[in-house]
């Protein structure tokens, strides 16, 4: 396996932190006792359990009580809406956003067709959501109402806890999947609507398999895991305790590191973004530029395929990421930039770039300077780029 | 990520042929900048009827340019009626393989080839419809949607997926995908049939449909098909009254204000129930 890389596929996932490595090994290697046990070597294990329960909560201003962990993000989105429902039963509608997550569109997808009406709501040319539409759309047969806090392709920041009123108003249940928010914006859930919440532990330089559920005190949950008593009953299964002290110690460098995130990294997206735009003719940037988390750009290039510029960047050693319907393998270009009205032309040439605490200005002002002669050589082998240029 | 063979890649990496031959005896675009690929074949001939010169330009990912690569390569020097015997799979092979999903890329190499041919000789070729682009891919091999496949086995009465196959090539490569295909031709034609036997055992076979079974009829596709499409995008439809063959509905919700409720009201609301009701019906709208 190749290792150096200039890794700038942080959305997809990032690297486990050195210091969360060294937090998690001891409870993969001499502390494997099952927090459940009556002796004390299982027992030990339980009160780090709660330690990272507090250093999770503290990230999110929430209570130590209010944080339940699961496996992923997308089994907490899913546990989220199920209970919602459940907990509902005369309320039949689910309202989510087009450019949510697989996680809860799909989810959404499954649901219509058990007989729930699920309504998308629209985004504009920048991915921005209207209020007045959210107010509209959200009755008072709305059970359950999901929209992401910032979106995986573009960065956009949407506006949840105005989101989260309107849909307490009308007496639905809200949660946001704030996947791609946490550790990249400040979260401050005491004094917000935000009933409940996901979070992913391999976001935010955990391991992959971890995430959390965030149920806020006074909201009622049906588990959507049955099974052991574990987590106060609200998610069964043995706890995954090295990965959950890691989210722990996740939780902690991401306050840690907020401000960095909001200011350093942001100016290396910032320089990288400008360097590209700056210098590549008939591109554009995806998305609403004033309201976007720090760490990530999405670029339009007109005429080529996605695919293509990935499999040059990755002969460079770069790792990043595209919305092109080639790299799934499907007809349609990314569902995001579809819902967004950014022409076919160019949303099968888009390229997602998405930053981390760990890049430099040096890779930064390497990939402007392989990516330029890369977009040129596509260009002209495209069909379409002689007639249009 | 694909695994792709380091002849794909070589091809990729240094496409030969690429550009466009001034003066071409024979040139054709295939594929849409919508789907995501296209390709652009311009060749010319030499004295002997062998093509002499052939280049290319692609809009696609890595194989679509290894796929248009190789296949000048091979064609070069190529006697006409030799390369248009060149199938899809001579590519692939000629690449070392293709992943699945990918395959269609050599299909397009193809297409664009016997395109060009069919210019040159003055013939029309055999233009592609708008369902190569609509719904979901079926087979991954050969890029058919379940709305072409659907398409094709009302239109020609195809009931097994070798007729399937034989019309579009789905499934004639991995067979991966001939569940989905039996699956979509059982709900086509068990449907038909089921309608069928409903009729005999009502001593009807053939007969019109009473104007109570239209009633019916009608109210079970807008609450199957219509109203779950208008929910999505926030809005709503009732079914207020049949009146001979106009079906009197109210828009409801986003629907009620949407400008393009018009829109909606032809291309959805009409449209579904004349395919799946009976083709004379109309629509109107009250408040």
């Amino acid at each position: 396996m190749e290792k150096k890389v200039i890794y700038v596929d942080n959305n997809a996932t990032t690297a486990v932190d050195p210091e969360v490595f060294k937090a998690m090994k001891p409870f993969l290697t001499d502390f494997y006792g099952n927090p459940s046990s009556i002796h004390r070597f299982g027992g030990q294990v339980a009160e780090h359990i709660e330690n990272a329960r507090k250093q999770v909560a503290s990230l999110l201003g929430s209570d130590t009580e209010e944080i339940t962990f699961t496996s992923c993000g997308t089994e907490s989105d899913s546990a989220a809406i199920y209970s919602a429902l459940n907990n509902c039963p005369t309320r039949k509608k689910v309202v989510v956003s087009k450019v949510e997550h697989p996680a809860v569109l799909n989810l959404g997808n499954h649901l219509r067709q058990m007989g729930y009406i699920v309504t998308e709501i629209p985004v504009d040319k920048k991915g921005r959501i209207d209020l007045e539409v959210v107010n509209e759309i959200i009755d008072t047969d709305t059970a359950v109402v999901s929209i992401m806090w910032a979106n995986n392709e573009t960065g956009n920041i949407y506006p949840v806890e105005k989101i989260a009123e309107i849909a307490s108003k009308k007496g639905a249940i809200f949660h946001t999947d704030a996947v791609q928010a946490a550790g990249k914006i400040p979260i401050n859930l005491k004094k917000t609507k935000i009933d409940m919440l996901s979070i992913s532990g391999h976001k935010l330089h955990a391991p992959k398999g971890i995430g959390i559920l965030y149920i806020k005190r006074g909201v009622r949950f049906k588990p959507f895991m049955i099974g052991g008593h574990q987590e106060s009953g609200r998610r069964a299964g043995t706890e995954n305790v090295a990965s959950i002290v890691a989210l722990g110690k996740a939780c902690e460098l991401a306050d840690k590191y907020m401000d960095y995130e909001n200011k350093e990294v942001k100016e290396l997206r910032d320089h990288l973004e400008q360097g590209i735009i700056s210098q590549i003719p008939k591109c554009r940037v995806n998305g609403d530029i004033e309201n976007r988390v720090p760490n990530t750009t999405n670029i339009a290039f007109d005429y080529i395929e996605g695919e293509s510029i990935l499999l040059l960047l990755d002969r460079a050693g770069i790792a990043g990421s595209s919305g092109s319907a080639c790299t799934t393998g499907s007809l349609e270009p990314s569902h995001v930039l579809r819902a967004m009205g950014v022409p076919y032309t160019s949303a099968h040439g888009s390229l997602r770039l998405s930053l981390s605490r760990f890049n430099t200005k040096d890779e930064m002002d390497y990939i402007i300077k392989t990516l330029i002669p890369i977009i040129k050589r596509l260009r002209e082998i495209s069909p379409y780029w002689e007639e249009n240029k | 990520m694909w695994n792709y063979t380091d002849e794909v890649m070589e091809h990729f990496l240094n496409p030969k042929n690429v550009g466009e031959v001034k003066n071409p005896d024979g040139e054709a675009t295939v594929g849409n900048i919508s789907c995501g690929d296209a390709l652009k074949l311009t060749f010319k001939l030499d004295n002997d009827g062998k093509i002499a010169d052939v280049k290319f330009k692609t809009f696609g990912c890595g194989s679509a340019i290894a796929s248009s690569s190789v296949l000048t390569e091979m064609i070069k020097g190529m006697k006409i009626e030799d390369a248009a015997k060149l199938t899809n799979q001579d590519i692939v092979d000629k690449l070392g393989g293709l992943p699945e999903a990918k395959i269609h890329c050599s299909v397009m190499g193809m297409e664009a080839l016997q395109a060009a041919i069919a210019n040159f000789r003055g013939e029309e070729y055999e233009e592609h419809d708008e369902t190569d682009h609509m719904g979901r891919i079926v087979c991954h091999c050969f890029g058919v949607t379940d709305a072409k496949i659907r398409k094709l086995a009302k239109e020609n009465g195809l009931k097994t997926i070798e007729d399937i196959t034989h019309y579009c090539k789905a499934g004639g490569a991995c067979g991966r995908c001939h569940d989905e295909i039996k699956e979509i031709l059982d709900g086509i034609w068990q449907a038909e049939s089921a309608d069928k036997s409903n009729n005999e055992a009502g001593n009807k076979a053939e007969a019109p449909m009473t104007f109570a079974q239209k009633v019916v009829k009608v109210q079970t596709v807008i609450d199957s098909d219509i109203r779950p499409m208008l929910e999505k995008d926030g809005g709503s439809i009732e079914f207020v009254d049949l009146k001979d063959n106009k079906v009197v509905v109210r828009l409801k919700g986003r629907c009620a204000m949407c400008p393009s409720s018009g829109v909606t009201l032809r291309n959805t609301v009409e449209s579904k129930l004349k395919e799946f009701v009976a083709p004379e019906l109309t629509v109107e709208e009250i408040k």
